[in-house]
């Protein structure tokens, strides 16, 4: 069986609620990003990138959106916030950077954080695909 | 007899752990947010528990999607900082309490609450920035640790009242304790923000401090709003504040509100601190 289920949740816009179907769908992109804590894993991956990655089942698109650092697109293909986020890590890079990189606008670092201290993402407008269009 | 002492909701965000492992608490982004936690650790510094149960959810650290427990109750004796990515975070160890974790896990499995037990257990931020905002930068933590770990990463989470009514026993199980100790137990987690998604950096302060006045008033009310709910107004990540259902369900129906606190921004977070004491 591989049914998608229609959930309630999958109206809220910009959202991948981690269920069943992405974990399934994720599980070794996601442990590929767990491998990370350890820290030589972390030197393997630094030196030989390509080799490292071998070492998961993973599927080419989830390989290529690992490579180019797709944040939004690792979501797409079943990664899940926590763990793709230690890749995100690994770059060295902070919760803003990849805020902003999945806003999916191009929105900037510098942009993402403003609307932090602007009191963050307004709900109005963003709880249902209904109220946005563009969601 | 074991005595419930305090009741400490509290946002676990990493950011603060990296703003007080840098020396940046009086910064101008971060003083706010410290000055706001300074009742809180002045008036835990006069009652001194000597156990902190710190309900908690763990990152992908300790727990992957190998297995997934959906409450597990840490039962040894210490419990080192995982390693998040940039090296284990530099605090102390964190010392458990096998004695009393064992009495804790007895007890609620035989009221019917059937928890995954585990010896050997890594913390993450999820813990170990809660004690942070608690305690500073100590030289060891003032305090014995019961580590209680809450599957919020993997849907289906549990419901608000499984969570509600596990704290309940918790307390049951407290109360039932011989050994004359001083229990706070913590609730961590939230409040609204969306890590992930074309919706990160989603925040909701009006829906927050309905939620904090009605989690001290009708935890009831509280605990029966759904996932989607949550999901929707609180965002993906803001669900997490289910498990500040377990510290309300371990205190008394009536509680007094010692300290509250809000703040947004931390990082991509709203921080939310409550201190509640029983009447």
């Amino acid at each position: 069986m591989n049914t998608t289920r229609t959930r309630e949740y999958h109206d809220i816009p910009g959202t991948y609620v981690f269920d069943g179907d992405h974990y399934r769908k994720g599980y070794h992109l996601n442990m590929l990003c767990k491998s990370l804590d350890i820290a030589a894993n972390r030197d393997a991956f630094r030196a030989d990138p390509n080799t490292y990655l071998d070492r998961f089942r993973l599927s080419p698109e989830q390989r290529s959106a690992v490579q180019g650092r797709d944040w939004l697109g690792l979501l797409r293909l079943g990664g899940n916030i926590y763990y793709t986020f230690k890749l995100a890590i690994f770059d060295g890079l902070s919760m803003q950077h990849a805020g902003a990189a999945m806003s999916g606008t191009g929105m900037s670092v510098e942009a993402f954080r403003q609307m932090m201290l602007d009191g963050g993402r307004p709900v109005k407008g963003n709880r249902s695909r209904r109220e946005a269009p563009h969601g | 007899m074991a005595k419930v002492v305090a009741g400490v909701g509290t946002s676990h965000v990493p950011a603060i752990g990296a703003a007080v492992g840098q020396g940046k608490t009086q910064e101008p982004y971060w003083k706010p947010v410290f000055e706001g936690m300074q009742a809180l650790r002045d008036r835990l510094a006069e009652i001194r528990p000597d156990v902190c149960i710190i309900v908690y959810n763990d990152h992908a650290s300790y727990f992957a999607l190998d297995l997934i427990p959906t409450f597990a109750l840490g039962v040894g004796s210490q419990f080192q900082p995982h390693d998040e990515g940039y090296g284990p975070r530099p605090v102390p160890v964190v010392k458990g309490d096998p004695q009393f974790g064992w009495h804790l896990a007895e007890s609620l499995i035989l009221d019917e609450f059937d928890l995954t037990l585990v010896n050997e257990l890594t913390v993450d931020h999820g813990l170990t920035v809660p004690l942070s905002v608690a305690f500073g930068q100590p030289g060891e933590w003032p305090c014995r640790v019961i580590p209680l770990c809450v599957n919020v990463v993997q849907y289906p989470p549990p419901t608000g009242n499984r969570c509600l009514q596990l704290g309940r026993a918790l307390r049951r199980a407290i109360d039932a304790y011989p050994e004359d100790i001083k229990v706070a137990i913590f609730g961590t987690g939230g409040l609204s923000h969306q890590l992930q998604g074309e919706r990160a950096g989603l925040i909701n302060a009006s829906y927050d401090n309905v939620w904090l006045d009605q989690l001290i008033s009708d935890p009831e009310r509280v605990a029966r709003i759904s996932h989607l709910e949550l999901l929707r107004e609180t965002g993906s990540e803001g669900l997490e504040c289910i498990m500040w259902l377990i510290m309300r369900g371990a205190l008394d129906p009536h509680v007094q509100v010692a300290h509250r606190f809000y703040h947004v921004p931390v990082s991509n977070t709203a921080y939310g601190l409550l201190l509640l004491e029983n009447g």
